[in-house]
């Protein structure tokens, strides 16, 4: 696609294939410090551009890469990511490192203990380049609502990363890591990979420990990576997804290999279609890669089979109050007592409160709070939380039943490609049905992966979705496989 | 656009959420919340009767761990540390604006 024709500055260029750098680095060609250098080199350059990392880790990154050189001079066997340089979104607390989740409220905080998926990460030899960007506490769909700015798209600085993972999605596409890690509430990491023309992974509810979470909606959140490829991308869930005594919620399943696994071929699996997926509101052209998308998969030998899923026009409603209302809730943390901003201006215990909250939050935070802390107050809990948790119950059945006929469901990740940056600041609504295909499979607690799948005429990144049952991303890999082998 | 919250309620919710709204946040917020509500009451159309609220997320992913652990004394965070990130604290406690009115 000419993307040239877009910008003339070179921020869009992938990483290098994850196992032919850690070749190089174990070969000793390489020095993972040197990757370091050249990265944080990279960096200096475009960061004052794209706005994709809030914060680096020099020393604890050079430190890693010593130690995975050392190893590498002496023939010890490497682990999996050793010397991979990458990013982590903000949310996703660092010991020591400043992680603000995108908020001035914890501007300068720096935890006294590090997130399970990022010690994980750690422990499997990646080298920690620093934080990315993100829409405060996770919550917003252009990363515009970041109080540290927002990020811009590599593809088009012009135009928004996608959010609210949007730093860890540009990162990668702007080459500024090898992969990264994300949240994803209702398609914070699928909506910017899309946007971007990167690889992003929803994993099943569980899959990933959520231990070091900076918590946005407990029963919605989830940790997955972002990378180049899908096959990178199966490379890190399967670091970072295993049972954590430390989240209680966290899955004993046994975690495969998902790289291998996702090498395995697509053909004969059942792949359905939603018609709810494909009606008023699709842009076009992304309708027409998508298309292509799906030809692509029955040319593999998948079989079509078109599906109904008539619930889903009930999913943004349900997934905005479930999410406030869990929001409201979590975010009553923040008071200015333990850690974080305390506002100055008050003799009074609940004046404190009030001040360290109004100064701290930014706007669509507060919206949120507003919104949660109604449907949750007396009076109103039956007819908005109760009832969108019934909901729920519906959304998360009606899944259950399709996958008894078909191994994937694909759709487009989401219904046009990367918007202007402004273009819907001014409407929140209208910003909430951009998550109009992302937050079903959030809400049903199943899995997916945004695969790129082709682009519009001006070279905008189009991503298709494809979910799978839950602890099925296996086969979600699979069918993501062959939709990227088409390079449409 | 029909006007499910007044200023009276968004000044409630406020108490409620510990958030503070000046004045000129009033208005927006009023308008910002009836829209949403307008167009979440559309699950409304939805009988919902004889369906259980889901809550737990291990219902549909099929994981039956139990939530429960053994009730065994186990290292926390270190006290130094901790409180090295609090806004004011005489190093055992947290210190906060006087509570009670003398």
């Amino acid at each position: 696609m000419p993307n040239e024709t877009i910008t003339a500055e070179s921020f869009n260029e992938r990483p290098k294939a994850l196992a032919a750098l850690r070749a190089e680095i174990a070969a000793g060609r390489t020095k993972a410090a040197d990757l370091a250098a050249q990265y944080y080199e990279r960096i200096e350059k475009l960061n004052p551009r794209l706005n994709v990392y809030l914060s680096l880790t020099k020393e604890r990154a050079f430190e890693q890469a010593a130690r995975i050189d050392a190893m590498a001079a002496k023939g010890d066997p490497l682990p999996p990511l050793a010397g991979i340089p990458v990013g982590v979104k903000d949310v996703l607390v660092t010991q020591g490192a400043p992680s603000t989740a995108g908020s001035k409220i914890l501007q300068g905080y720096r935890p006294p203990y590090d997130c399970t998926a990022v010690a994980r990460l750690e422990a499997a030899g990646a080298v920690l380049l620093g934080k990315t960007n993100c829409d405060e506490f996770a919550m917003g769909s252009s990363n515009e609502n970041s109080a540290y700015g927002p990020v811009r798209n590599p593809v088009d600085p012009e135009r928004v990363p996608g959010g609210s993972s949007g730093g860890s999605a540009a990162a990668v596409a702007a080459n500024l890591a090898v992969a990264t890690l994300g949240t994803d509430t209702g398609g914070s990491i699928r909506q910017p990979a899309s946007f971007c023309g990167v690889v992003g992974v929803l994993p099943t509810y569980g899959r990933v420990s959520r231990y070091g979470l900076i918590a946005f909606a407990s029963s919605l959140d989830r940790i997955g990576p972002l990378a180049a490829n899908v096959h990178d991308a199966a490379t890190l869930l399967s670091v970072i997804a295993g049972h954590d005594p430390c989240d209680a919620t966290s899955s004993t399943a046994p975690v495969p290999d998902f790289a291998a696994e996702s090498d395995k071929p697509a053909a004969g699996l059942r792949i359905g279609v939603p018609a709810e997926y494909f009606a008023e509101g699709l842009d076009p052209e992304v309708r027409a890669a998508v298309e292509k998308g799906i030809a692509a998969l029955e040319a593999a030998g998948c079989i079509i089979k078109p599906i109904a899923l008539p619930h889903t026009k009930y999913a943004v409603p349900t997934y905005y109050l479930v999410a406030t209302a869990e929001a409201s809730a979590n975010l009553a943390r923040f008071d200015g007592v333990r850690y974080g901003y305390r506002s100055p201006n008050s003799s009074t215990l609940s004046g404190m409160y009030s001040h360290s909250r109004d100064e701290g939050f930014g706007a669509e935070v507060k919206r949120r709070i507003f919104l949660g802390t109604y449907a949750l107050s007396a009076g109103y809990y039956d007819a908005y939380y109760l009832k969108a948790q019934q909901v729920r119950r519906l959304l998360a059945e009606e899944f259950l039943r399709a996958f008894a006929e078909v191994d994937a469901i694909v759709t487009p990740t989401s219904p046009f490609p990367a918007f202007k940056l402004g273009e819907k600041t001014g409407d929140p609504l209208a910003m909430y049905l951009a998550d109009i295909y992302t937050v079903t499979a959030s809400l049903a607690g199943i899995c997916g992966v945004s695969v790129p799948c082709g682009a519009t005429r001006t070279g905008l990144p189009v991503g298709m979705q494809v979910l799978a049952r839950p602890m099925g991303e296996s086969t979600a890999f699979r069918v993501a496989r062959a939709v990227e082998a088409a390079g449409i | 656009m029909s006007e499910r919250v007044t200023v009276e309620d968004v000044q409630r919710v406020a108490e409620l959420a510990h958030l503070e709204l000046a004045p000129e946040e009033t208005g927006p917020m009023v308008r910002d919340l009836n829209a949403i509500l307008d167009y979440v009451a559309e699950l409304n159309e939805l009988d919902t009767s004889n369906v259980l609220p889901l809550a737990q997320m291990s219902e549909v992913t099929g994981d039956g761990i139990s939530a429960l652990r053994a009730d065994r004394v186990a290292p926390s965070l270190n006290r130094a540390v901790v409180m090295q990130q609090a806004p004011e604290t005489d190093q055992a406690f947290f210190k906060v604006p006087k509570v009670i009115e003398r």
